[in-house]
């Protein structure tokens, strides 16, 4: 019973990389709408882009790792 | 992290997507690993830094005015490292820029060699980059300390936002400051692990007839995705060094 616990805690943790998507997405859409506003200012900004799509993604991996967790680990 | 359970005890599926981060020693059949134990982990990681080696040195060894195919790539290394330290750290983190080039190579050969099939990625183990990332971390806090004095301690006192929210935020930057080495360690580990995962998941499912072609098509997708994850997180990483070093050269908000 417990471990099925565990299964379901680890398929809810799973939302979790799902939602960091659509954070990710948030970050390269406004992105991609401020670079066709002002296309010279865009490559000087890719490192940001890159900066803020890491920090979105760090927290969707926290989550998945949770569920690597209650799979393995619980 | 190297279980040694799978789900096939409690799931019905005869596939072991984590057996790949198994770390096993190379030369003997005993499963049991000691510190100085030769394993794969080591032979990964050994690998990559006769790649970094090979690639750097010997590849511009020759030094020719037109440069060769490895030659080229070294110097688009090079002065893509040398570009991004500059640009974030300013001229004086041109002095950490060989550590930050040690790191980006070694990230991004282990990454790559790990896509070989059947290869070992060590930059999917924690205790890999824990590794990488707490050395940045305490590099990072005693160049602070060493150059800015007691000075550095104004980065958890943001000048620029209300007395009265300051002890607040002085609070909440102290938590992200001590933060940085775990996310650091795990995004990188989490992407490259995930990854490698989900492509063996979908190796397991190519045993079904009916579905193997579109498991074929998706290996090959993710295949080519990991590709791009390898190189990126290799980057990401690096650049988040160089903002935390940017943090400690100039810890003024």
């Amino acid at each position: 019973m417990e471990g099925q616990l565990a299964h379901i805690g680890a398929g809810i943790a799973g939302l979790g990389t799902g939602i960091a998507a659509l954070g990710v997405g948030n970050v390269a859409a406004n992105f991609l709408s401020g670079a066709l506003r002002n296309p010279s200012a865009a490559a000087s900004q890719t490192a940001t882009l890159f900066i803020g799509i890491a920090f979105a993604e760090a927290l969707g991996i926290f989550s998945f790792l949770v569920a690597l967790l209650l799979m393995f680990a619980v | 992290m190297a279980t040694e359970t799978n789900g096939a005890e409690t799931g019905g599926l005869e596939f072991h997507p984590m057996d790949q981060f198994i770390v096993s020693p190379l030369f003997s059949d005993d499963a049991s690993v000691a510190w100085y134990t030769i394993t794969n982990a080591t032979f990964w990681m050994a690998l990559a830094v006769l790649a970094t080696f090979a690639m750097l040195v010997l590849g511009s060894a020759r030094r020719s005015v037109v440069p060769g195919r490895m030659q080229s790539v070294a110097e688009l290394a090079y002065g893509f490292i040398h570009k991004m330290v500059e640009d974030i750290c300013g001229k004086e983190g041109l002095k950490f820029f060989p550590y930050i080039m040690t790191l980006f190579m070694f990230i991004v050969m282990a990454n790559f060699l790990g896509l070989i099939p059947t290869a070992f990625t060590p930059t999917a183990h924690f205790s890999v980059t824990v590794v990488l990332a707490l050395a940045v971390f305490i590099t990072v806090t005693v160049v602070g300390f060493v150059k800015n004095g007691a000075a550095f301690l104004s980065l958890f006192w943001v000048s620029s936002a209300p007395l009265a929210l300051r002890p607040v935020l002085a609070i909440i930057e102290l938590i992200s400051y001590f933060v940085r080495p775990v996310s650091h360690s795990i995004r990188l580990a989490g992407n490259v692990m995930a990854g490698h995962a989900v492509i063996k998941v979908f190796a397991g499912f190519a045993a079904i007839a009916v579905i193997s072609p579109v498991s074929v098509l998706a290996i090959t997708a993710m295949y080519g995705l990991e590709v791009l994850v390898a190189f990126i997180q290799a980057y990401v990483f690096t650049i988040l060094t160089c903002v935390y070093l940017k943090d400690a050269l100039h810890p003024a908000h």
